[in-house]
């Protein structure tokens, strides 16, 4: 299986581990991740303005590679793949704004939503299926007491994502119980971090993270993996750090043999 | 050539203000055939029908035209209105430009085009028409009631009491219904069991009443007067003469993990069981998915213990087969499926319930014996916080679209009955709107606020999760006051939306009545023949037709009883003329036909044909006439032309065609 992949500017920077071990435990699953070439920032939050497209183009640039290679597009970031999803949606959807983008954009063939954009979780669940995972893992993580949270990105728009069930996933939990570990289902796994406000209120920020450690922990987890490059800064900053949270490529990484 | 007249109605400005009507006239004046052609304001008015008598006397007219309304609205009358001025009743046509035309198109040029095309075409197909004669056909002096509940009680009751015949299908093991599950009633607070029982057993006893509970309808045939029904009784395993409900058999019985359907899976039954103490008929019921002996092949217990010799292992299934002149659906609700709404944590935390749920631990012979008890830990609730419209008013994939209208009563009623035995506890609501209109529903309401202190927010609950306290926290919103709401809550009870019962798709199949994107039935005419469905002598009787509360479902389960008795007091039924008829020549005997009817109206004989001069012994179709409903499937289907419907010949479908077309 060979797929596009966009990793987007945080797994170059801050985010080095979720784009490192998600290469390497793809790899050790026989999957082959083509960087694309020209990719840039998706600009991490979708733009919701219906009069202008400057702020989409990249994703459109991204999603048309893609196409050229008639390849599925896998993200990995949570907010990569909401952006990328979302403006896909609209070059499907939006006549409007597909017609700008595509005079703008210029390209030979205009781009009208062709490409199917993936998380890397769906890849897991839909392309190559835990039972799969569970026959490749060679380091369960037995015992291990694993919270998922999922952040707000992933799951909603519910009708637009189509990622999993907003209020009741399971994505995460059954990803879990493929790499061998145990899954801890709490309140607040589906609640947002406050992320985006620990610039201009970090008490706000530190009472939201606060409130989804205080969940996992209240139901026993031992440890928290995400998707979410700022979901994962804001619990490790603005919390009292009690719990440490991981990359879920990471323990993939693990569970595989590969890190 | 038909010397026909074009009557083309304004239906006040229902027709008018979006189709031209002069024009129209103007239009159709030239067609071939038209001597005559007027619009008027109110063609089905009195006036309206007298011009029409005139021009046909004036104007010697043969065959009319009107546009107007659905023929589903006024087609009878203007046949009726021809047959007055002498002319038979099937050289009417109905061109429907308002249902068809008007209603649905906004630009008056295009709606006015379109009017004048569907007379064309109604001219083109009159000028083909040929006098009919209706035939008649005999009335069975039976109904057949399909479900238990309080409005199939309450129809065959009705019914039998006006001295006909009737029988109730129950699938379930008891009559009764939801109706039995409550445990008091709205407005007036009267126990459910109370007012209900003596129905049930009045049913059971009276001398025009047949009961086959743990019965099925297999299928349906034939049409309005002369039904032909085939019932599934189910094996019960219980001998229902010799059984005397003592429920010996049902105590010893060592099976008892399976949820207690009655109690809403609260507490467990035993494999054999009487659904609940009040239950008609009172006889054990073996569930055989449950049950050792069938299992295992051992066990055997309840045959050891029952003193009658009821239990009977080797019963089967029976099928009764019986005639009807009308059937009543009365398939009635169910709750429908909360688990879809996890935000409330129904499928993850036990004092979350459903308040049908709540019904039944808030009854005296419910799973808690009437004490308010957390199902978690079976301790007192402090406070208890009820959610309306989970599921009701709801557009996203989800939920159900329309209003389960009974909720808002019956929460108003929990909460009022809560404060009432506990005092102590605190009890919130959350609401969309609330809507009790109704004979004193509204002072029901006011009554929970003001005088029961119920505290009423309106607003919708987002989450409810289990805290560090062991409790529940709803986090909400208060619309009123625009803020947040975080509650601490022991119990969480949802208004869960109500749908129609599973499996009545199949029954409306079975007798061809059409239900409604929800599944709910539809009737023939929203307002004025909301009891009836469209296919005639199968009528509605309660929630299958919409949701609606006691009163409600009684009185319509009343009304549908008297339109039966209409109809089996007559003795006999005028039949439609529009029949199907083979062309003896053209048929090759292939069957097709008798494979798509749905009346069984079709059949072949093997019969000497004069095939231009050649003689031979041929299989050809036979259609018995007073069978056929007319539908037209075998015309489509037959392969070689040969099946024609009268009143509908394909020549006259191709002219309407062609006139479209042109």
């Amino acid at each position: 299986m060979t797929y596009s992949y966009f990793p987007g500017c945080t797994l170059k920077t801050k985010a080095k581990e979720l784009d490192s071990y998600g290469r390497k435990a793809a790899e050790a699953l026989g999957v082959t991740l083509e960087e694309l070439d020209d990719w840039q920032c998706c600009g991490a939050v979708y733009p919701m303005a219906k009069d202008e497209i400057a702020t989409k183009l990249s994703s459109v640039r991204a999603l048309n590679s893609a196409k050229q290679k008639s390849q599925p597009l896998v993200t990995i970031c949570s907010a990569c793949h909401h952006v990328i999803k979302l403006v896909n949606n609209d070059m499907k959807n939006d006549e409007n704004i597909a017609l700008r983008a595509n005079n703008y954009l210029g390209f030979d063939e205009p781009y009208k939503g062709e490409t199917e954009v993936i998380h890397y979780l769906e890849m897991l669940r839909d392309k190559i299926g835990f039972d799969t995972i569970k026959q490749k893992v060679v380091n369960p993580l037995k015992g291990r007491k694993i919270a998922a949270y999922y952040g707000c990105m992933l799951l909603r728009p519910s009708k637009e994502m189509q990622f999993d069930d907003p209020e009741n996933p399971t994505i995460m939990e059954d990803f879990i119980r493929a790499i061998g570990a145990e899954p801890v289902e709490y309140a607040f796994r589906n609640e947002c971090c406050g992320g985006y406000m620990t610039m201009n209120d970090k008490s706000l920020a530190q009472k939201a993270a606060g409130k989804v450690v205080a969940s996992a922990k209240l139901k026993g987890a031992d440890e928290i993996i995400t998707a979410c490059p700022l979901c994962l800064y804001n619990l490790k900053q603005n919390t009292d750090g009690s719990l440490p949270v991981t990359f879920f490529t990471e323990l993939l990484a693990e569970a595989l043999g590969v890190k | 050539m038909q010397r026909i007249g074009v009557f083309v109605c304004w239906c006040g400005s229902n027709i008018a203000a979006t189709v031209d009507v002069a024009k129209v006239v103007e239009s159709v004046k030239g067609e071939p055939g038209v001597c005559f052609a007027q619009d008027y304001q109110y063609m089905c008015s009195e006036a309206g029908q007298q011009l029409i008598i005139n021009a046909i006397h004036e104007h010697k007219l043969t065959g009319i035209v009107v546009c107007s309304c659905s023929p589903r609205m006024h087609e009878a009358t203007f046949r009726k209105t021809a047959e007055k001025a002498g002319i038979n009743p099937y050289m009417v046509e109905i061109a429907n430009i308002r249902e068809h035309c008007s209603w649905i198109h906004k630009d008056k040029d295009e709606a006015t085009e379109k009017a004048v095309i569907l007379a064309r075409a109604a001219i083109a197909k009159v000028n083909l028409n040929a006098p009919l004669q209706p035939g008649e056909s005999a009335v069975t002096k039976r109904a057949l009631i399909i479900g238990g509940g309080i409005a199939g009680i309450q129809s065959a009751l009705d019914i039998a009491d006006a001295g006909y015949k009737v029988d109730i299908v129950e699938r379930s093991a008891t009559i009764g219904g939801k109706m039995a599950q409550l445990d008091k009633t709205f407005p007036t607070l009267d126990c459910a069991a109370c007012i209900l029982t003596p129905k049930m057993v009045e049913a059971a006893q009276h001398p025009n009443i047949t009961l086959y509970t743990y019965s099925e309808v297999e299928s349906v045939k034939g049409f309005v007067g002369n039904f032909d029904v085939k019932i599934k009784k189910k094996a019960r395993f219980v001998d229902e003469n010799k059984c005397t409900g003592c429920a010996v058999c049902t105590t010893k019985c060592p099976s008892r993990k399976g949820g207690n359907e009655f109690n809403c899976n609260l507490d467990n039954r035993g494999a054999v069981y009487i659904p609940f103490a009040q239950a008609v008929p009172n006889v054990a019921v073996i569930d055989s998915t449950r049950c050792l002996h069938f299992k295992t092949g051992k066990c055997g217990l309840c045959e050891k213990v029952c003193s009658a010799g009821a239990i009977k292992f080797d019963q089967q299934d029976e099928i009764i087969e019986e005639k009807y002149g009308a059937i009543v659906v009365a398939t009635g609700f169910q709750i429908s499926d909360v688990t879809k709404f996890d935000e409330f944590q129904y499928t993850k935390h036990p004092d979350v319930i459903t308040s049908l749920e709540l019904e039944r631990i808030m009854n005296a012979a419910g799973p808690t014996k009437g004490t308010l008890l957390r199902m978690s830990n079976k301790e007192h609730p402090k406070d208890i916080v009820f959610v309306q419209c989970v599921g009701s008013r709801d557009n996203t994939a989800r939920g159900k679209c329309y209003c389960s209208k009974i909720c808002c009563m019956y929460t108003a009623k929990h909460a009022m009955l809560i404060r009432e035995k506990y005092p102590d506890v605190n009890v919130h609501v959350f609401y969309i709107d609330v809507r009790t209109p109704g004979k004193n529903f509204d002072e029901f309401y006011r009554r929970a606020v003001e005088q029961y202190n119920v505290d009423y927010i309106k607003g919708m609950v987002g989450k409810v999760y289990e805290n560090e306290n062991g409790r529940l926290t709803v986090q909400a919103v208060d619309l009123l006051a625009d803020r947040r709401i975080m509650l601490e809550t022991d119990m969480v009870v949802l208004a869960a939306a109500i749908e129609p019962s599973s499996g009545v798709k199949d029954i409306a199949s079975m007798l061809t009545a059409s239900i409604d994107t929800n599944n709910f039935l539809t009737e023939a005419h929203p307002k004025l023949r909301p009891v009836e469905s469209p296919t005639a002598g199968v009528f509605l009787s309660g929630v299958c037709q919409g949701p609606k509360d006691i009163p409600e479902t009684v009185s319509q389960a009343g009304a549908a009883a008297v339109k039966v008795v209409g109809l089996l007091a007559k003795d006999k039924l005028v039949t439609n003329p529009c029949t199907a008829t083979p062309n003896e020549l053209m048929c090759n005997g292939c069957s097709s036909c008798e494979r798509v009817c749905p009346y069984g109206a079709i059949d072949y004989v093997e019969k000497e044909v004069n095939d231009h001069g050649k003689r031979e012994v041929r299989r050809l179709a036979r259609v018995n006439s007073a069978l056929c409903q007319g539908c037209g499937a075998c015309t489509v289907a037959c392969p070689s032309g040969a099946m024609d419907l009268k009143g509908f010949s394909n020549r006259q479908i191709m002219a309407e065609v062609d006139a479209i077309c042109k």
